[in-house]
């Protein structure tokens, strides 16, 4: 009875284009006005590293300001560590794995003359960051710890750097200029894009990520510049790069890899002792505040998925409530209009549930048109929004796979929903009223 | 075959109550066909739509080939519509954008039966009211009388035991009410039980038994002298053609 109950509702679209075509349409634009929006937060708040994301945790201690917590909130520890916390974290060696990171950039000058020379994004960091974070190399590895210590001058391409230096060829050996100095090349990236850019949120949780990898004390040794938020809440003691390192601001950030619970009881037990230790130095004037978030507790924490996206996202909810509404309004009207069918099959034999299927049906498959085209619309959401926010929100405005099907399970739940009071008020119809009054 | 005692159907609004059938008693056999006649608002339409399931009634008791009614719910009462039932319309009641084929086989698709099984029944129910070679047409594109037969046609289709008629032949000029007529009488001689409510008395004597209704009860009981068996001799007087009822509804 499936099919030809279908082939009903097909002869039904045929008979009421309009309506139909209205019901399509009232779904089509809460289903696009949805989907959008339901991508935007989908992407945003998706987890990047699904396979560790429980493993990897941002480290936090309060080192702050002891008149004022960090961002005004007294319990909320900073974002960010200074460089004495993140090279003392990193000489303790107490996880798994672990690293501190900052951001810089400096000019690339390609040896070939054809292309002009071009400021790059740094990402300073130890060797553990590629293991840790599960970086796909197309050349070459990552460097060693021994690179770390001796502050080698080794560098790791991102794919788009080495596509634009060096025409997309094995870079590995081969040696590149930044800033005036020369760095060997030992590792090429594969396309890299965790969405949200997890490891370093607070400079731009959507931003791609940096264009050259390299060992994080170079940061000390070039004395390269500070990129992305930097916080003090008081002035460096002395001029100049040095005391910018001894000073209490905070511009890196540090993760570790702690595969069980022992291991982050061990971990926090740890960096509660070295906060007691700086405490007795003079340093941590706050209460004790250390925080160990994993990657989905640090996405929440630090609100990835904006504010505006979720409200913008419940108000689309409305509009799609709105609209099955008129969805409603419109297929009781069509119902009306089939009353003397609906008495004739009555009359004939079939029963409430055979009235009530059939016209689910019908409903369903205008619900799938509506969610077809309403993927179509969305779509259209999509690119305005990339027009719109730029290259920020370019790579959560896609709908994949999983928003597809959802978007038509939507589709179909809603208009079925939609459906049902006038299905239900159309198996009602006492069927000897009907037939008289044809 | 349909026994009907003391049925009592009222009809309630706020403020009023009126009877559309009290004491309503009427007996009809296997093989009868009855024409139910009487003024407007007497309560024959209420008659046929409660001998035909569509409405349930207040008081009384109603046997339909044996089974009770009062105790069918609505499903049992839809199976029983289908499985013994076929119904004939004054305005027809043609699904206007389904083809014969697809008008026919309304019933027999809640009725469950295979595609070849269907297949079968619709040819031989359109083939017998003369539109098998139509059967690809819409309904719009046939007349009246056409159209009359289709629904002929789909009542048919399931071979039930009764056929219900309300006004079969109220939109129809007297030439086709008279071969549509005909065609129920032949259907009648095939032991198709068949109750016709009609305005027109002509037409109502040639069913074997009259019954007059008023007042929500039937008030009398003829048998019609005009009844002939054989419906080839009702069209003796039918100067236009001395074919079959089915060959001259065919034309």
């Amino acid at each position: 009875m499936f099919n030809y109950y279908l082939k009903l509702a097909f002869k039904s679209f045929r008979r009421n284009p309009i309506l139909t075509g209205l019901m399509i349409a009232a779904i089509a634009l809460g289903i696009g006005a949805s989907m959008t929006t339901i991508t935007v937060n989908y992407l945003m708040s998706a987890d990047p590293i699904p396979s560790k994301s429980g493993q990897l945790f941002h480290v936090q201690v309060d080192s702050w300001d002891p008149n004022n917590g960090f961002n005004d909130e007294p319990n909320t520890p900073p974002n960010q560590l200074t460089w004495t916390e993140a090279t003392n974290l990193m000489a303790a060696q107490q996880a798994f794995r672990q690293t501190a990171m900052a951001k810089s950039g400096a000019i690339i000058e390609p040896q070939n003359s054809d292309i002009n020379p071009f400021e790059a994004s740094i990402r300073l960091t130890f060797n553990d960051f590629f293991p840790m974070f599960n970086v796909p190399f197309k050349y070459g590895n990552g460097w060693d710890k021994k690179a770390d210590d001796d502050r080698q001058m080794v560098v790791v391409l991102s794919k788009n750097t080495n596509d634009k230096v060096f025409a997309g060829q094995n870079s590995v050996g081969n040696n590149i200029v930044i800033d005036g100095k020369s760095f060997r090349v030992i590792g090429v990236l594969d396309t890299w894009q965790p969405l949200p850019k997890f490891y370093d949120v607070n400079n731009g949780a959507f931003d791609e990520p940096e264009e050259l990898f390299m060992p994080f004390y170079l940061k000390q040794e070039l004395e390269l510049p500070n990129w992305g938020n930097t916080n003090c809440w008081k002035t460096p003691e002395g001029e100049g790069f040095a005391a910018f390192l001894q000073s209490e601001c905070i511009n890196f950030q540090m993760w570790v890899e702690l595969p069980t619970e022992k291991d982050k009881q061990d971990y926090l037990t740890f960096l509660n002792n070295y906060v007691n230790d700086q405490k007795a130095l003079g340093r941590f004037p706050r209460p004790m505040n250390n925080h160990l978030l994993n990657v989905m507790q640090w996405m929440d924490d630090q609100e990835v998925v904006a504010e505006d996206a979720q409200i913008m996202m419940w108000l689309s909810f409305m509009f799609l409530l709105v609209c099955l509404l008129n969805t409603i309004g419109l297929q009781l009207a069509k119902f009306s209009a089939k009353s003397a069918e609906i008495g004739l099959r009555r009359a004939v034999g079939a029963t409430k549930g055979d009235l009530f299927i059939q016209y689910t049906i019908e409903t369903a498959a205008v619900g799938i048109a509506g969610g077809i085209l309403g993927l179509a619309l969305a779509l259209l959401g999509l690119v305005g929004i990339r027009q719109l926010y730029g290259d920020v929100l370019n790579d959560l405005a896609n709908l994949d796979a999983t928003m597809i099907g959802l978007a038509l399970t939507l589709s179909l739940l809603a208009s079925i929903c939609a459906g049902l009071y006038p299905t239900w008020r159309a198996c009602n119809i006492a069927p000897a009223s009907q037939l008289k009054s044809q | 075959m349909l026994n009907m005692t003391n049925i009592k159907k009222i009809y309630r609004t706020d403020s009023i109550e009126t009877h559309a059938l009290r004491e309503f008693n009427l007996q009809v056999d296997e093989g009868d066909f009855v024409a139910v006649t009487g003024p407007s608002g007497s309560g024959k339409t209420t008659f046929l739509n409660i001998a035909g399931l569509l409405e349930t009634f207040d008081e009384g008791c109603f046997e339909l080939d044996g089974v009770d009614i009062s105790n069918q719910n609505d499903t049992a009462r839809s199976r029983l519509r289908n499985q013994k039932i076929g119904f004939i319309f004054q305005s027809f009641n043609l699904i206007p954008d389904l083809n014969l084929f697809d008008n026919v086989d309304v019933p027999l698709r809640y009725r469950g039966f295979n595609r070849q099984e269907r297949k079968k029944r619709i040819e031989q129910s359109l083939e017998m009211v003369g539109l098998a070679k139509r059967m690809r047409h819409l309904p719009a594109q046939l007349s009246g009388g056409q159209q009359q037969r289709v629904a002929i046609a789909r009542a048919l289709a399931g071979e039930p035991r009764f056929l219900l008629a309300d006004e079969p032949t109220g939109n129809l000029d007297s030439s086709m009410a008279q071969s549509v007529m005909s065609l129920l009488k032949e259907i009648n001689t095939n032991g198709t039980t068949i109750i016709m409510v009609t305005h027109d008395t002509e037409l109502a004597a040639q069913a074997k038994r009259n019954i007059y209704v008023r007042d929500g009860k039937v008030s009398e009981i003829t048998h019609s002298d005009q009844y002939a068996g054989d419906a080839s001799e009702l069209l003796e007087d039918d100067t236009e053609s001395t074919l079959s009822p089915v060959a001259a509804l065919s034309r």
